[in-house]
Order: C-alpha cells, then structure tokens, then sequence
C-alpha cells in the first residue's frame, strides 16, 4: 500500500512550504514508522519528535494529522493523502518540531 | 536524577542535571513497564539477592558492584517508598511477584505497565523540591567531555533544541546515559540509547568492559504490528497469566534447549529463553516471522480482562483477541551488561568523572537479573551522587577551556543519510553481532562498520545552528 504525505517543512521566519512524499507501507504500520523510514529513504533532514519508539511513553511525537492532534506512534499509516503539520499552538522549531520542553528545562 | 538529588543532598550547591532528550521522557526508567528487584520482604536479604544476581551473571559478575546493587539499591527502594513512589502493597507489606531467576517474589512494583512512568515523576518530584541547587536543562546532547591535565573539567554540546555550542565547566561529571541497544534493529530503547556515554568515557581516558554482554529480551513482540504498545509488554502478561511459549508446532520447546518445564509458568531466565527460541527457529520450527508464539488462549476471556482489561482493549483495536490469537515473539535488544569500568564509588580512574546506571559495566555480569536495572539505576545513582558532591566540594579544577572540543560542532560537512547509515549500522549488528555469533560473522561487521567508518567522512552533514537537526545528531551518535 501507499500513503502520500503532505508534510510541512520549514524553520521560524520562512514561508511554510508543504513537500509531498510517497510511502510504501505494510498494513499496521503507524505514522512515526512512516516518518522514520521516510528519513532513511528518502530525506534524512526531516525533522520530528521522538523519544521512546512506538511504546506511546514519551509523549513526545504530537503533530496534526488533517488539523487534528495525534501521536504518531499510535496513528496508522493508510493509503490516501495524510497532511502532517507541526503542533500549531507550540513554537516552531522545524518541520513536524515543535517546543514543548518546560519553560524552566530550556536553556538560556 | 538520583545522582543530582544525592549530590545536592551533600551539598553541591550548583547540579546541572542535562539529558539529551526531555528529562523524564527518554531513557529506559520511564520505559520499564514493571518489575524493581529488592529485598524488601519478609525474611529476604540483601545477601540472597546477591546469590541470585551472580547465578544469573554466570559468575561474570563484578561481585562487589552486585553487592553494592543489592544493599544500596534496597535502601533506595525504601526511600522511594517515603517519596510516596506507590510501591503495590499486600497484607502489611509490599506486593512483590517473583521473576525468573529470583529465588522467591522481590520484585516490587506500581503497577503492571506502568512502574517506569511513576519512578521517573517521583524523581522528577524529589528533584524539584531540591530546588535551585539543581538546574534542569533538556535537550543537550554532550557530544566530548573536556580533559585538562588528565582529567574532566567539563564537556562540550549540541544545543538540540536550536543548533547552539554549550560549554559547561564542572567539578566532578557523572556518565549517566543508559546502555546501547539501539545499536539493534530490533531493540526496546529509546532514541537516545545509542552507546553516548561510553564514547565519551572512552575518549576521556576510562575503561570499558564487558561489552560483548548485551541482554536480548527473549519474547519482544514481533507480529502482528502494534501501534501505541512497548515491544517488552507480555513481560507483565507472563508475570501475571503465565503464557506457553510454542514453536510452530504448537509445542513447548524451552526444555529441549536447557531452559526447564515452564507448564504455564513464567521461570526461564531471558538468556536461556533466547536461546531456546533461537535454537527452535534455527531448527525450522520457528513462527512464521522467525520467533515464536507466545499464547494465552487456555485462558478464559474473564480472566484475561481481569488482569489487563485496559490493554485488551488496545489489543482488540490492533486486531488482537488473546483468546483466540497468539502473538509471535522473538528476542529483541533490551540492556547492556557492560560499560565503563569503575569501583565501588563509581569512579572511572580519570580524575573528576564518574558513572552511574546501566552505563556501568560488571555489576549484572553475562545476564542481567529480571528486575536488576531500575535498582541499579538508583543505587549507582545515589553513590555517585554522594561522591560527586564529595569531589567537587574537594576543589574545582584550576581552570576551563574546551580548546579544540568545539570545533566539530561548528564545523560543516557533506550532506549525508546519516538515518541511512544508523539503518545498515543496526542491520548489521542484529545479523552478526547478536545473541549469537561467530567468528566470521564477527569479521563481516567489522569490516561493515570500517565501510561506514569511511563514508562517515570528517565534519556533520549541513551546516551548523539547525533547530533539532537530525541528520547532524545521527552523524555524531555514528561517530
């Protein structure tokens, strides 16, 4: 099967811009699984929160899937268009990152 | 954290506690789903806990390490349970269930899935109340310690966060990065397992040992494919229900391979599992993705539910009806036994650096105990905590520069697929550096990992200040 992802890209101060890619993907997969092999296969500067892989313990892998807020972890891969964006109430690191460390855990 | 709470405790006025993740959310503590070994029952001693502990090494132990494990590590269980950590309880004392290798039930927990989770918030608690002795900062990946006249006056690192350089002069470090299994295809870590501390233990000056010791969990999961759900979560099923291990044939294989007779039981140690299974897949009777089934289907559905009704829910929303289906397991990276080489007060030999947690190497010897980590993480923790503080208080080094240690963070390299190389890096260790090896397949890798060495090249792809550069932290974690 394949998913096409729509993924927003960019760091503070650009203009957003969505990048397409197309995803080979086996029926379970989630879309974290999706957005580390697409790293591996296609575009290793894409960039993505994780901690802990797919246990859903890190709380970390938050982004909107079509607006709405999902953990990637637990969110499935499927064979349509799949529009990923960073958190839109968090500042934007890059891509799909977001700042969501503590206030008084950041440095500076 | 407990190093940083020990150390403030004794007096170390200014703690930098970094992570390289968000403090709490990486490592293994807040992944470990249940089980913390301690003699805490009645009629069990630190000295019992001990015997168990180096049987299940295999006489490779540090012993005196292991014993420091065993008797520090049960006062650390008691103060958790003053910090209110919520140990189960039973009758007038602590639940504890018994895992394989344990000569009676020690291993106390909070509950079945989630004991990880509410060691790393109790932690993150008692680290708050401190207060402002300890500095919290996250997401700072510590990529060179700095050696001045032979010892550590500090490190040097990314500021993942937002691409920065960070230098950080310190009195006394402490290494507490966790194991390497991510170095593995299949492994139950998180991201930032990648072997870091022992890279930079290694560069300083300190002595790794035992690092052909690395634990593989016998029954990770394997397939179908879960969402949402660790790979190591049927250890708390096993726990709990039992569970028969089957090869393809439907038969209980752990005997034929020096494992014992489970008969619904949970008792054979991970080393002599994994090698059961290895051995049955080996032989041809493997499930059909190359483990074995792990089945709880003799149990009723009311009982299933009884134990883990939230989970079956999840299971059931991935396709899985346990009374009906098995799972396929297979062993997957799960602990390092090896690491820095230290004493007993957790020093490395190189002035002012320290280590503590599964970055310590000998204490659990060629096999890991059920339950041994967690404790250790605290009981190491607490002892170099205390000797921090103690090195520091003893004067500061007579002055701080990083020199040349900066210089690969600024610098610009290639553009790369560092995920690329990670992925054939962890290829190549989990078909020939796994729980079973041979010469040969020895020599392959080591010549795969010559080959990446050279297409790794000099510089970090890109250029410098990216916000959560990814491909620049891989080529430093390939590094």
């Amino acid at each position: 099967m394949r998913a096409r992802l729509l993924i927003q890209r960019g760091a503070p101060g650009e203009a957003p811009r969505e990048e397409e890619f197309a995803l080979e993907f086996e029926p379970g997969e989630s879309v974290l699984d999706g957005l580390r092999r697409l790293r591996v296969e296609q575009d290793a500067t894409l960039a993505f929160r994780y901690a802990c892989l797919n246990a859903n313990a890190c709380k970390e892998c938050m982004m909107l899937l079509d607006g709405r807020v999902i953990y990637a972890c637990t969110a499935r891969l499927e064979a349509r268009e799949m529009r990923l964006a960073p958190l839109g109430n968090k500042a934007l690191l890059r891509d799909l990152a977001t700042e969501i460390a503590p206030p008084d855990e950041r440095l500076g | 954290m407990y190093a940083a709470i020990e150390a403030a405790r004794h007096g170390a006025g200014r703690v930098l506690l970094l992570d390289r993740s968000l403090i709490g959310r990486g490592g293994a503590t807040v992944m470990a789903q249940m089980t913390v070994a301690a003699s805490v029952g009645p009629g069990d001693t630190p000295g019992f806990h001990l015997a168990d502990t180096l049987a299940a090494g295999r006489g490779l132990c540090d012993e005196a390490l292991s014993a420091l494990l065993c008797e520090e590590g049960r006062d650390c269980i008691l103060e958790m349970d003053a910090w209110k950590v919520g140990w189960a309880r039973a009758g007038n004392g602590f639940a504890q269930v018994q895992a394989p290798g344990h000569d009676r039930p020690r291993c106390v927990y909070v509950d079945f899935l989630n004991t990880g989770p509410a060691v790393s918030r109790t932690l993150r608690a008692q680290v708050q109340r401190v207060g402002d002795a300890i500095r919290r900062v996250g997401e700072l990946a510590v990529t060179d310690l700095v050696v001045q006249g032979g010892e550590v006056t500090g490190a040097v690192a990314l500021d993942v966060a937002r691409g920065g350089v960070v230098t950080i002069a310190a009195g006394a470090t402490i290494i507490a990065t966790g194991g390497l299994t991510r170095l593995y295809a299949r492994n139950s870590a998180s991201a930032n397992m990648s072997g870091d501390g022992y890279a930079l233990a290694l560069r300083a000056g300190a002595r790794l040992m035992d690092m052909e010791f690395v634990q593989f969990f016998p029954i990770g999961h394997l397939a179908p494919r879960l969402v949402g759900m660790d790979p190591i979560m049927w250890d708390p099923f096993r726990y709990k229900l039992g569970g028969r291990l089957l090869n393809a044939a439907g038969e209980e294989f752990t005997e034929r391979w020096g494992g014992g007779v489970e008969a619904g039981g949970y008792t054979v140690t991970r080393d002599l599992a994994t090698y059961a299974i290895t051995k049955e897949v080996e032989a041809g009777r493997g499930s059909p993705h190359g483990g074995a089934w792990l089945s709880f289907s003799h149990l009723p559905a009311a009982t299933l539910r009884a134990a883990f009704g939230p989970v079956i829910d999840k299971l059931a929303a991935n396709g899985i009806d346990l009374t009906r289906d098995a799972v396929e397991v297979s062993p997957i990276a799960h602990y390092h036994m090896g690491g820095v080489r230290v004493d007993t007060r957790m020093r490395t030999g190189v002035p002012r650096l320290l280590a503590a947690g599964e970055a310590v190497g000998g204490a659990n010897g060629a096999n890991r105990l059920s339950g041994n980590a967690i404790t250790e993480a605290f009981a190491f923790g607490r002892v170099a905590g205390r000797e921090a503080a103690r090195i520091a208080a003893a004067g500061a080094p007579r002055g701080f520069d990083a020199g040349s240690a900066t210089a690969l963070l600024s610098s610009s390299g290639p553009a790369r697929n560092t995920a690329a190389l990670v992925a054939r890096l962890q290829a190549v260790m989990a078909r020939d550096v796994g729980p079973f090896r041979t010469a040969s397949g020895l020599a392959r890798a080591a010549s795969v990992l010559a080959e990446l060495r050279a297409e790794l090249g000099e510089a970090p792809p890109g250029a410098p200040g990216a916000a959560h550069d990814l491909a620049r932290l891989d080529w430093l974690d390939l590094r």
